[in-house]
């Protein structure tokens, strides 16, 4: 069977400093458990502009504007460095301000939760109607629908979830039940959020043009919430809201759950319905989460900087039946953490590298880059977890040493040649493998040193308190050589198939 | 540190009496171990778990420093933890936890 392939990647991020304020649970909890802190108090000051937002090298980076490499040139923390040219679309997306994603989070809204008052949201129509991908339908859905804002004032006071822009009350989403907490208007906002941030990315990668829409068979959504009501918490389905919202009618769809490790898992079984020619086109998708906005915000602001976990992420990949151009994925060479492998980082990498790579006669060092949690190190930095993506490499370093592949006094070097510097926000899922997917289709494509390259996912099953152990899978994706790989059989070995099986038969009557 | 693992942790004190318990770390760097020993030493922090203004002066080890591995088997330490010793900054880590047990633990030092 012909292998899938990587066809095209969309990214965005979206500034959300006031759902940062009111939905990210270090702020909220804090506002519980301590209301008088410094960090609540001085909370407002050091929160980021958009435009700084723009200027945030990473940033640059998710939605395409900057390589990976360019981040080695500089200092960190990269929120002091002195870079000025950061632009709100990029080749994978853009980074959308919070007004013009609160429009979205009414247009996901289609059970009339969403109350949004009527100046924002006349004011912010008018300049969303310049987006280029806006819809006929968005503004059909936006126009004239703008709410009173005592009735607002008064759906807060009765429990709705305030949506608040430049710290004044806009809006609100209101519960969708009366007394089931799975419908609550805390669970509604975060699951409109994912929604409505996954549609942004999603628009962006059918932009690309790589895609007929209505040729999109299935979409699989691999986020970290879960939609549902009180007799299915995660009853689901993500996928086809998102796929309705964006205009894709002929995909069916279902959603994906693991954890941080979710879209490799995801990409593959991706993968997997394209090559066994289930559809021709299948897309992976993600929204945002908004608990983990300013989830290490404690330590930055203690660090001296601002908060800079202050952007919801999303990612939307198309995977494809072959074309001849774009990456293969590999589904022969995937890593399974599986439920006897352990748990410490050692067995883990070697499940998730070697054994895929070695099972298929290939050395560590064949990999020419490695994805792996592609976390932004300032993020983790200065909140005293160090720099996630270049631990991982030092451990895949580490087994390169333990295998006699290099020296190691080799293990700083390795990292340097097949590792990247992170840049992806500490969104969970967002950071895990994939970030790469759109920088591994341009260094797949053209001429570069690049041919192989392994996405990694990890995630933390303990979190959900139903079992302790670890989780991680890994695929290789590799550059199209535009061969057709051989799936015909000579006579020859059907010969000698049919000799073999004869000959087992032949054992089996004899009782051997 | 994680707040369920702060309320597991005081849990356990609780039921089995400070000096038998033993927290061994696994952090990869020194600054997260030394506020993880600093949690169940003297408090929390960050003024955010049930262990803040709570000292229980809990025995704190690292997987990685010397005296911890000396009181492991050697195999299953190599097979287990020797990667990881490897590349992380063993001095770092082991200095933070020294300076954290000796000054903050009560029991089993």
């Amino acid at each position: 069977m012909a292998k899938a392939v990587l066809k095209g990647a969309g990214y965005s991020l979206i500034h959300t400093p006031n759902f940062l304020e009111h939905l990210g649970t270090t702020q909220t909890t804090e506002l519980k458990t301590n209301p008088n802190s410094e960090y609540i108090k001085t909370l407002k000051q050091n929160l980021r502009s958009y435009e700084d937002v723009l200027n945030y090298l990473p940033n640059q980076v998710y939605i395409g504007n900057l390589h990976p490499d360019e981040l080695k040139k500089y200092e960190r923390p990269f929120c002091i460095a002195e870079y000025k040219n950061g632009t709100r679309y990029g080749q994978f997306g853009e980074i959308m301000p919070e007004d013009e994603f609160i429009l979205l989070i009414k247009c996901a809204d289609v059970f009339n939760l969403v109350l949004l008052e009527e100046l924002f949201l006349n004011n912010t129509l008018e300049v969303y109607k310049k987006h280029p991908l806006t819809t006929e339908n968005e503004i059909k859905q936006l126009e004239g629908k703008g709410s009173e804002l005592t009735e607002i004032e008064n759906a807060v006071n009765n429990g709705a979830e305030g949506i608040y822009f430049a710290n004044k009350l806009v809006g609100c989403v209101k519960k969708a039940h009366d007394i089931d907490q799975n419908l609550s208007s805390h669970v509604m906002i975060e699951n409109l959020i994912v929604k409505a941030s996954a549609t942004v990315a999603l628009k962006h990668l059918l932009a690309q043009n790589k895609v007929d829409m209505e040729s999109i068979g299935y979409l699989i959504e691999c986020s970290e919430e879960a939609c549902g009501d009180m007799n299915q918490r995660g009853g689901g389905n993500f996928a086809k809201a998102i796929a309705e919202m964006t205009g894709i009618k002929n995909a069916g769809g279902c959603d994906i759950r693991a954890f941080c490790a979710a879209p490799t898992h995801t990409l593959i079984h991706a993968a997997s319905l394209v090559e066994s020619g289930i559809y021709d086109h299948v897309v992976v998708v993600a929204g945002g989460a908004s608990a983990k906005l300013g989830m290490n915000g404690r330590d930055h602001v203690k660090k001296g900087y601002p908060i800079l976990e202050d952007v919801l992420g999303s990612f939307a990949l198309l995977i494809s039946k072959d074309d001849g151009v774009s990456p293969r994925i590999r589904t022969d060479i995937i890593g399974t953490h599986k439920v006897g492998t352990g748990s410490s980082p050692q067995v883990v990498i070697k499940s998730l590298v070697e054994e895929p790579l070695y099972r298929n006669n290939l050395k560590i060092k064949d990999v020419d880059k490695y994805s792996v949690e592609m976390q932004n190190p300032d993020l983790t930095s200065l909140a005293g977890a160090g720099d996630v993506p270049l631990a991982n490499y030092k451990m895949i370093a580490a087994l390169a040493v333990m295998n006699k592949e290099i020296e190691r006094s080799d293990i700083m070097d390795f990292t340097e040649i097949h590792g990247m510097t992170g840049w992806a926000p500490t969104q969970g899922h967002i950071p895990s493998g994939v970030p790469y997917c759109g920088h591994l289709y341009n260094e797949l494509t053209t001429n570069t040193n690049i041919n192989r390259a392994m996405i990694i996912g990890k995630g933390s099953l303990f979190l959900a308190r139903m079992t302790n152990l670890f989780d991680g899978i890994s695929v290789v994706v590799e550059r199209n050589t535009g061969q057709k790989e051989s799936t015909s059989v000579s006579k020859e070995e059907i010969q000698k198939l049919i000799a073999e099986a004869m000959k087992d038969f032949a054992s089996s009557l004899l009782g051997k | 540190m994680d707040l369920e693992n702060q309320k597991r942790i005081k849990d356990l004190t609780e039921k089995h009496r400070a000096e038998n318990i033993i927290v061994v770390f696994g952090a990869a760097e020194g600054e997260l171990t030394g506020l993880a020993a600093e949690t169940v030493t003297v408090g929390d922090p960050t003024y955010a778990g049930c262990l803040t203004n709570v000292s229980l002066g809990l025995a704190v080890y690292h997987a990685v420093e010397p005296t911890f591995k000396a009181a492991c088997q050697p195999d299953i330490y190599e097979e287990q933890i020797g990667m990881m010793e490897m590349i992380l900054d063993v001095d770092d880590i082991t200095n933070e936890i020294t300076t954290i047990r000796e000054e903050h633990s009560q029991f089993n030092k």
